[in-house]
């Protein structure tokens, strides 16, 4: 193999698993440090910086990075990452002083940003201290989109998105409520610079089945989401029927228990193994003694005397193979299941009524607009798309990706630059030695295993509709949490001439990552070091030829600990630990023009 | 030495051997030598040779004498046996260990200071009763721990780090070992555990004395330019003669071996050692054109390694003896104590 490139920024930046996995790219070993250390606020605003709302998402995210994190192959479970989000949210000072501010003159620029969820905040986020009008147009008769509609109170509490909204909206940011945008054309009359859609994919999936209109306890699970979130709805029956195994069904199930339910099935039409909610969301769930039937595909509703009775379903059998792949499945029987209420929740779909299909916006075959993934501008120059409107339903953590990148895009095309010119991503190196072997980072391993969220008394927690489940980390578990991080932002980072092949590394080394061997090709390679490494997803680092022998070193960063021990054992200092800092640039950096600079961590 | 132990983390995939441990399990106290010492090598090497080996932990006698190599033994099989005796003493404490107890195995870790200079007739005892141990001489022609001054196995015109290079003859333990009569005799590198764990498995599998005389840098004190002990100069003059490959007793042989090159030697439990021949003149089984070559090789200031000389015909001490099998804690009172009378008995043959 030739010698590995760390030129380029993603080789160090796909080590850290968690920050590579996030479409924020938020610095999770950072801010994890951060914590660590108590700082709790400067936590928060390292989240802050790329996730715009650690609050939220230290309850809600749909964590890409927690499958992703190393830990979870060295032993079996991740670091509870989002959970130690949410410990910076709880614990920050009030940090209002540290936040960006617009400046007392605006650049004259006006932006309108449809739906004030998270797509759209972040984007006024961005581009309000750039001195930019920002107005956000909202349909309903209050801000956060489908945080505040879809995810249940008991989850995520009111106060903490007034909070990180108002940080944002408190910027000078011209907020019109229960003001629908019925036509694109009309908005574009009153002479925006630049538009943004973020109105997310509203439209919740039907199920066109005998009985469907026959009752008027059928609901569709976003719709009757929000309307449980703006009190139209205050009750539902005693035995209520989910169709659909999302995140949505799950918020829906545990919805119903605390509006009078008592016998609550979520019907899935495939085995376990298939579900599309998130295996925590599933456990919560369950933990309320929500039953979960599989392999149950629904057929019609039963209606006797005009109401609701039940619902027919077909018993399915499936055939998996070898790859994991399952079939479309045989029927081998019916049954009837009797239920109050029904409620779909079978996913949702992108709508834009209110865009005409003739100014210049082209839509694809599955109504979503053409949106450019780096830009997020549709095919109408000055048009910007993001969160589900741009791509289809995804999570909010994608949807503040997007939001960044288009208040980029926004910006540069009111300067008149070029939209795909743009900052490359960057990374500094900074060696991490404190002493003769002293690091600045805890590198011990500690084997303690993932703690579990403290949760309110099954009793207890539905007696109202608002009591949040999760009562958050206490000081003992974020303080042995912590501590299960690896730093892997912490690298690994090696300098062949200075090497002396005394093995030294090698022989430390708990997870056997490190080889000193001739060369070869990448699968020759990987099969002959101190351990095969099987996982072709994780880089294998190949050094320059060794001066003495010409052979090369030859790192799996698969399982490293990042324990620095390669380096404590290295005597000539070949082996370095250097903090690896993702330099993200962000629409204030394009505004500047300087490149993002690194934080020094404070001695 | 490093502030944190070696985490007890380990690859999730980490081979077992037929007792259901893995190397890890072999492992000691973490090294307190300086980062980068060979002796932590053939630490390594020590370890991957025992587990792959299925030693039972508990039936390993770890040996030692006083030196940085005499510390070694702390860092590998915490749950053997040990002894961490007087300097150059090693080799007596053994011959006792064994004359109590001859099923176990006997490993000692000794120096060139420990074994070359004050406890070199100690040496050459214990080789000249063929005392049934793996013998390992760190060797780094120094003494690291008093800082560095010349051993006896510093090569002429060596270079120490301050003052006058070497002007005295170094004692060489291979052909010193070679010329008292040693039955199993290896060199090899710290850097080269490829060669080096095959010739300590066949070490601890020899009946009767093995010696494996190991170059292993001293990083602080001998490893500059200069020096004939440091890891390029070693690297710069190695010279493979015959190449060691250990074959378990129920494995066949795999490797295509090139005719007249590869000699196989049965072990006493059934077990193999082929012995691959780099130069085929090369005679390992002949004391006489053995010490020869070595000679010439040495005097040319090339390393010669490999497994250099086997003799596996001769008894071990306890056969030239005629020792019981039994450990002694585990044999009979009264027959381990013949009783006052007996001794009379036998005290009155003398009188």
């Amino acid at each position: 193999m030739k010698p590995t490139d760390t030129s380029s920024p993603d080789y160090f930046h796909k080590v850290v698993d968690c920050q590579w996995a996030c479409p924020a790219h938020t610095d999770v070993p950072e801010y994890i440090r951060l914590i660590a250390q108590g700082r709790f606020s400067d936590a928060y605003i390292e989240n802050r910086k790329s996730n715009v709302f650690p609050g939220i998402l230290g309850r809600v995210c749909d964590r890409p990075c927690e499958p992703a994190c190393r830990r979870g192959r060295v032993e079996d479970r991740p670091v509870a990452i989002c959970r130690l989000k949410r410990v910076a949210a709880d614990h920050r000072d009030d940090i209002s002083g540290r936040l960006p501010k617009a400046p007392a003159k605006t650049n004259g620029k006006r932006i309108a940003l449809v739906g004030a969820g998270c797509a759209s905040l972040t984007v006024a986020n961005d581009l309000a201290p750039l001195g930019y009008e920002i107005t956000i147009f909202e349909a309903l008769r209050t801000t956060g989109g489908l945080m505040r509609t879809n995810i249940p109170q008991f989850r995520l509490p009111p106060k903490v998105l007034d909070e990180e909204i108002g940080y944002i909206l408190d910027m000078g940011v011209d907020l019109r409520l229960n003001h629908s945008i019925d036509s694109m054309q009309k908005l574009l009359n009153d002479g925006y610079d630049a538009v943004f859609v973020g109105t997310g994919a509203p439209r919740g999936k039907n199920l066109e089945i005998p009985g469907r209109y026959d009752s008027e306890h059928i609901h569709i699970g976003i719709d009757w989401l929000e309307s449980v979130a703006f009190d139209h709805i205050d009750s539902v029956g005693r035995k209520v029927l989910i169709i659909g195994v999302g995140n949505t069904a799950m918020d829906c199930c545990r919805t119903s228990l605390r509006l009078g339910a008592d016998d609550v099935k979520v019907m899935a039409r495939k085995p376990r193994g298939f579900f599309k909610a998130s295996d925590w969301e599933l456990e919560d769930a369950e933990e309320e003694n929500v039953e979960i039937l599989v392999n149950h595909s629904p057929k019609d509703f039963v209606i006797e005397d005009g109401k609701l009775v039940g619902m027919t379903f077909e018993l399915m059998e499936y055939k998996i193979d070898e790859d994991g792949r399952i079939d479309r499945g045989t029927v081998k029987g019916e049954k009837v299941i009797p239920c109050d209420d029904v409620i779909l929740a079978i996913g949702q779909d992108n709508a834009f009524p209110w865009i005409e299909r003739d100014i210049g916006i082209e839509f694809n075959d599955w109504e979503c607009p053409i949106v450019d993934e780096q830009t997020m501008m549709c095919s109408r120059d000055g048009i910007f798309f993001g969160g589900d409107s741009a791509f289809g339903p995804k999570n909010i953590i994608w949807a503040v990706a997007h939001g960044h990148a288009a208040a980029i895009s926004i910006h540069k095309y009111c300067q008149g630059e070029a939209l795909d010119e743009r900052m490359p991503i960057g990374l500094h190196l900074s060696s991490q030695k404190m002493g003769m072997h002293e690091w600045s980072y805890s590198n011990d391993y500690d084997p303690a295993a993932r703690r579990l969220m403290p949760h309110v008394d099954l009793k207890e927690r539905f007696k109202k509709i608002d009591i949040e489940v999760e009562l958050g980390f206490t000081v003992e578990q974020t303080i042995q949490e912590v501590e299960r991080c690896l730093n892997c932002d912490i690298q690994t980072v090696f300098a062949a001439s200075l090497c002396i092949e005394c093995d030294a590394c090698i022989d430390i080394c708990p997870v056997n990552c490190l080889t000193i061997t001739a060369n070869g090709d990448e699968a020759d390679l990987r099969a002959r070091l101190s351990a095969p490494a099987q996982n072709r997803e994780q880089a294998l680092y190949v050094s320059q030829d060794l001066p003495q022998t010409r052979r090369v070193m030859v790192k799996d960063e698969d399982l490293c600990v990042h324990c620095g021990l390669c380096a404590e054992r290295c005597p000539t200092g070949a082996w370095d630990m250097q903090k690896s800092e993702v330099l993200i640039p962000y629409a204030v950096d394009e505004a500047s023009g300087d490149q993002p600079q690194p934080v020094i961590p404070a001695a | 030495m490093s502030y944190i132990s070696k985490p007890k983390v380990a690859h999730p995939n980490m081979p077992r051997n037929s007792l259901g441990l893995t190397a890890r399990d072999y492992e000691g106290a973490v090294s307190t030598l300086c980062a980068g010492c060979g002796h932590d090598s053939v630490t390594a090497a020590i370890v991957q040779a025992v587990f792959e080996l299925n030693v039972e932990p508990h039936m390993l006698a770890k040996m030692s004498g006083i030196g940085c190599s005499s510390k070694t033994p702390a860092y590998f099989v915490n749950h053997a046996h040990g002894f961490n005796s007087v300097h150059g003493r090693m080799p007596s404490v053994t011959t006792g260990a064994s004359a109590a107890n001859r099923t176990l195995t006997y490993i000692g870790v000794s120096g060139d200071g420990d074994s070359l200079s004050i406890g070199v007739g100690q040496f050459v005892h214990a080789i000249r009763r063929n005392l049934n141990m793996c013998y390992i001489i760190e060797n780094n022609g120094v003494y690291g721990l008093t800082k560095g001054q010349f051993s006896a196995s510093a090569d002429i015109g060596s270079k120490p780090k301050k003052g006058l290079p070497n002007q005295q003859e170094p004692i060489d333990p291979v052909s010193t070992a070679l010329s008292l009569g040693a039955t199993y005799i290896a060199r090899g590198f710290s850097g080269d555990k490829e060669q080096l764990v095959p010739l300590i498995q066949g070490a601890l599998l020899h009946e009767g004395f093995s010696l494996v005389d190991v170059i292993s840098p001293c990083v602080t004190f001998n490893d500059h330019e200069g020096s004939t002990k440091s890891y390029a100069h070693t690297r710069q003059f190695y010279h493979h003669v015959v190449d060691t490959d250990y074959i378990a007793p129920a494995e066949e042989i795999k490797a295509a071996y090139a005719e007249g090159a590869a000699m196989p030697i049965e072990l006493h439990d059934g077990s193999k050692i082929v012995l691959r021949k780099v130069y085929s003149d090369y005679e390992p089984t002949s004391r006489a054109s053995a010490f020869k070559y070595l000679r010439e090789r040495l005097n040319a200031g090339e390393i010669v390694t490999g497994l250099l000389y086997i003799d596996d015909s001769r008894g071990e001490m306890h056969d030239l003896m005629g020792n019981i099998d039994t450990p002694l804690s585990e044999y009979p009172l009264d027959k381990l104590h013949p009783g006052k009378e007996e001794l009379k008995k036998i005290l009155s043959r003398y009188r």
